[in-house]
């Protein structure tokens, strides 16, 4: 009953806030440009809040420009999207806004007055604080000694006093509900938690303005719709929060206004009104087809069995548990979870680069572990590996030499131990119009190119030869939109073919759209195995650490509790 | 059926949990060593160790030992604690920490004794063992501190044997031309402070390697200190070397505390360089554990961009701490001159700011790690001379060895996985 209760709290604190971004976004509020009128607490009960404006930067590096004459303004108490594409200049911008890029044109101005930022303490001292995409925390000092650093309370001679300190982190937690330990070492940290860490960063430098930079991309489902609740929250507190993203549909759920950016230049505003479809066309500057439209999959022969599989790590840490799952011929598992929950652990034991493995890996009955990296490729593994830039590719080397790595030793490509370039050449010439990799020459080095057209020649490399299974981990991580595309089809097109298929993902639209079935890690342990068209809030439950059954059950409950609370 | 080879795996996969079985055949190794050494081919009669001195507050006897029979006793504990390490291992899969201290406390004292029981003297000083020991001890300690400055803020320091070489030069010859110690100490520490401005310049300003700058700086000062040593020191009026008369810093002994035995010698007989040292430790520890600065310069050397994110000045920071470890190791090299020997001589340092080096890894970039680290090398450095005058059979030149075996087994991880800052020897620039 007490849930129950718990409930409509919550619906009519939404619908307030609904009600609230209504208004707003009516333009009831307009006159906050001429008379200031938010900015008087006295009027709205909220403390002084900032208006910010950015007028025709600029900002290129070399030759390249990331920013073209970007205008944005921020209103104050609102939540403000930034969509784009990785790489459209997002980051650029803020930073820049940040003090941490200089910009080669334009101006910031705070509340109407033109600023000048030559280092992040100006801005932060001008009231804009940031929550980076890689935490800007030491993972080697507590969660005091963070909050601390650049602020510190100290007393006589310059000795911290982080008894202050600690007793601001409690304020911050106990009001948002963070539940942050000041005395935790942040590398112990859960990366939702770190995050939190660096929201309170912010607020207990006075921040009114809060720059989240792609916050969602390490969160969970749970955890991101808490950050939704504490972003809404700060809001109603009168933060401004601008919110950079490229996923549509948190954008969609919690902006006031969305400004898309291209290719460094602003392409538009949407109302959080408008269509995923409409918002992604604005993103990608044409029509995008964001369904996959899939046929459903027709499972063969179970080619691919592991069994029982446990990686340890060199200190003894179990980073995989007494794993087991198959995969059909024509049949695409999708491994999700978290990142860091043993995926990549569970690819490199399929490869044989993991030591301390025990179990069975077995494709067409033939065991795979224990053998090297090469029988394994040789006996029909295709893998992509999750960082290209790394693993994937050797950036110096060209394209056509990358297309090849695997297979350079075999004829045609090399013939008693000499490469035969003309073979190596013409087949890049084939592979890069094939895959429609977007380079001024295949003789070009790899690191020349996008991300996507990186990871398009990882996949024309590791689909060139027939295979008997293929793994691919975060096969479209960090690549626009387009290419997403058809990287998917080329993957659903290697199912089609007969091949069992891996993908390992974190983000799970992707998982959605390819998978046949879900496979979800977590710390290391299987969650289950789910069909391939299961709820978020199902895989969001299991990737945070419960089994398939106890989160269906826990679905149930859920359901059962909206109902009550709906019928007052 | 199934439920058995569930079992089964499992217990299959337990027996995967990784296992290191270096330290305990090590251990083991070690043993083996005591009972064949120590007992076998051990030395009878009496290992003697003199305590006190003459004029100590209060005199303490002599220890008499037989050597034999502590080596069998050493032999029969280090056998059972290289057992207890292989059944931890085997079950627990770690070893407890006192299994390991007591293991080398022990074998440290059968060794010691092993040795003294084979000289003909049969007898040592632990006095003249650990006041000698201070001489390498100092210079080593102002040096890890010089370290423990550059890195804990990102700069990786290799010059610290040209910083003290510059500075054992110019407290030379400015303490000889001024007849004042304490000019020549100054002179020191400013002196250190350009090696390292080299350092800052070339390794912040201009992003060149670190560890090659610090390489040609310890070139640079050793033939720049050389050949002045030739043109200036040398020179010879009225028939004496002038330049090369250092006046000293006289020794302040503090009453009552340098009379209790062995401490008092060792840490309270000291000159001034001897006491800023003393300081020096502490305050650094306190400095950068307790203070805002010291929060600052350690977030700089772990994860500059943080630190730059919250309006911290990365390179100025490195570039003040590089500076300062400058005139730290500049004060070091001046206690060669100023204190420890007569006059400078060409190269004197002699590959102790390496040392140094190693002993601020042994002590895990922590300054009384350091120290402590730094203490040990210095009895292990001078442990050769004592037993040389002692008469040991053992050849002098395996025994000079002895610091730097010691030193590759600090630095090869034996003391535990060495942590650096992380971002050491890193250069921070931003677009």
């Amino acid at each position: 009953m007490e849930s129950g209760a718990l409930a409509i709290v919550s619906l009519s604190r939404r619908v307030a806030h609904s009600l609230e971004a209504w208004a707003t976004r009516r333009g009831l509020c307009k006159d906050q440009h001429s008379s200031n009128i938010t900015h008087n607490p006295t009027i709205r009960g909220r403390v002084k809040t900032l208006k910010l404006e950015l007028r025709g930067i600029t900002k290129s590096f070399g030759a390249l420009v990331a920013n073209d004459h970007i205008d944005l303004v921020v209103e104050s108490g609102q939540i403000h999207s930034l969509l784009g594409e990785n790489g459209a200049g997002k980051s650029t911008l803020m930073n820049v806004l940040y003090g941490l890029y200089e910009p080669t044109s334009g101006e910031i101005l705070v509340d109407d007055k033109a600023v000048k930022f030559s280092g992040p303490s100006d801005a932060m001292a001008a009231g804009i604080g940031m929550v980076h995409q890689h935490f800007m925390l030491v993972p080697v000092f507590t969660v005091a000694e963070n909050v601390a650093l650049g602020a510190e309370a100290i007393s006589f001679g310059g000795v911290l006093n982080l008894d202050a300190t600690r007793k601001k982190i409690r304020e911050i937690s106990d009001k948002f509900g963070f539940d942050v330990d000041p005395d935790a070492l942040v590398e112990d940290l859960p990366v939702g938690v770190q995050q939190r860490v660096e929201i309170i960063k912010a607020l207990v430098r006075n921040s009114k303005i809060l720059i989240l930079d792609e916050p969602t991309a390490v969160l969970t489902p749970q955890e991101t719709d808490e950050l939704m609740d504490i972003m809404g929250q700060l809001r109603d507190g009168g933060t401004s929060i601008v919110f950079i993203s490229h996923k549509l549909r948190e954008v969609k759920a919690i902006s006031d206004t969305i400004t898309v950016i291209r290719r460094g230049k602003v392409v538009g505003s949407a109302d959080p009104s408008a269509s995923t479809t409409e918002l992604a066309a604005l993103m990608v500057g044409r029509a995008v087809n964001l369904n996959l439209n899939k046929s459903d999959a027709q499972p063969g022969e179970e080619t691919f069995k592991v069994t029982d599989l446990t990686v340890m790590s060199d200190d003894g840490v179990r980073l995989l548990d007494n794993v087991s799952l198959s995969v059909s011929q024509g049949e695409i598992l999708a491994i999700a979870g978290v990142q860091g929950n043993g995926q990549t652990e569970l690819t490199e034991a399929v490869l044989g680069l993991r030591k301390h493995a025990v179990g069975s890996i077995t494709l067409d009955g033939k065991e795979l572990l224990g053998s090297s990296v090469r029988q394994v490729l040789d006996s029909g593994v295709g893998f992509v590996p999750e960082d290209r830039q790394d693993d994937g590719l050797v950036g110096e080397m060209s394209i056509a030499e990358n297309l090849i790595l695997d297979l350079y030793k075999k004829a045609p490509y090399s013939r008693r131990g000499t490469l035969n370039r003309a073979v190596i050449a013409k087949n890049s010439v084939e592979k890069v119009a094939e895959f429609d990799v977007r380079a001024q020459s295949p003789q070009d080095a790899a690191n020349t190119l996008s991300g996507g057209n990186q990871q398009k020649v990882v996949l024309a490399r590791e689909l060139a030869r027939p295979l008997k299974l293929f793994i691919a981990s975060q096969p479209t991580r960090g690549v626009d939109v387009g290419s997403i595309e058809f990287l998917h089809k080329r993957i659903v097109a290697e199912r089609d073919a007969g091949t069992p298929v891996i993908i390992v993902s974190t983000e799970l639209d992707e998982v959605l759209e390819l998978a046949d079935r879900i496979a979800v890690l977590f710390a290391g342990r299987l969650m289950g195995i789910v069909p391939g068209k299961s709820s978020r809030a199902l895989l969001g439950l299991m990737m945070a650490g419960l089994n398939a059954e106890e989160a269906q059950e826990h679905m149930k409950t859920q359901d059962a509790q909206n109902a009550q609370g709906d019928q007052p | 059926m199934s439920i058995a080879a569930k079992t089964k795996t499992l217990q299959h996969a337990d027996a995967v949990a990784v296992r290191s079985w270096k330290t305990p055949i090590l251990l083991g190794v070690l043993a083996l060593f005591a009972v064949v050494v120590f007992i076998i081919l051990g030395p009878n009669g009496h290992a003697t160790f003199r305590i006190s001195q003459e004029n100590d507050l209060w005199q303490v006897p002599n220890l008499v030992v037989p050597a034999k029979g502590v080596g069998i006793v050493v032999s029969l504990i280090t056998l059972a604690l290289a057992y207890l390490a292989y059944s931890q291992t085997k079950t627990v899969g770690k070893i407890s920490r006192w299994v390991l201290m007591t293991f080398t406390v022990v074998f440290v004292i059968g060794l010691m004794v092993w040795i003294i029981g084979g000289t003909t003297t049969q007898n040592i000083t632990l006095v003249g063992l650990f006041t000698g020991a201070m001489l390498i001890t100092t210079p080593l300690v102002f040096g890890s501190m010089s370290g423990v400055l550059s890195e804990r803020a990102g700069v990786v320091n290799i010059a610290i044997e040209g910083q003290l070489l510059a500075g054992a030069f110019t407290a030379a010859l400015v303490s000889s031309i001024t007849h004042n110690a304490f000019a020549g100490l100054f002179a020191a520490a400013a002196a250190g402070v350009l090696v390292s401005a080299l350092l800052a310049l070339f390794s912040i300003k201009y992003i060149v390697n670190q560890i090659i700058v610090g390489v040609v700086l310890n070139v640079l000062v050793a033939g720049l200190t050389g050949f002045l040593f030739e043109k200036i020191m040398k020179t010879k009026v009225n028939g004496e070397t002038i330049y090369n008369q250092p006046t000293h810093l006289p020794d302040l002994p503090i009453p009552f505390l340098s009379q209790i035995p062995i401490i008092g010698p060792t840490f309270f007989r000291q000159s001034i360089i001897g006491y800023l040292m003393i300081i020096l430790v502490v305050a650094l520890w306190f400095g950068l554990f307790r203070t805002r600065w010291g929060l600052r310069v350690r977030a700089v050397g772990e994860h500059p961009k943080a630190a730059d994110t919250v309006g911290i000045n990365v390179n100025r920071t490195r570039v003040m701490n590089v500076l300062l470890g400058g005139a730290v190791a500049g004060i070091g090299g001046a206690y060669f001159t100023l204190v420890a020997v007569s006059s400078f001589s060409k190269d004197m340092t002699g590959g102790l700011g390496f040392i140094a080096l190693a002993a601020l890894i042994f002590g895990r970039w922590n300054p009384i790690g350091a120290a402590l680290a730094a203490l040990l090398f210095g009895v292990a450095g001078n442990l050769q001379s004592i037993l040389s005058l002692a008469g040991t059979p053992i050849d002098g030149q395996f025994l000079a060895m002895l610091p730097y075996a010691l030193t590759i087994l600090a630095v090869s991880g034996f003391v535990g996985k060495a942590m650096s800052p992380a971002a050491s020897g890193e250069p921070y620039v931003k677009e």
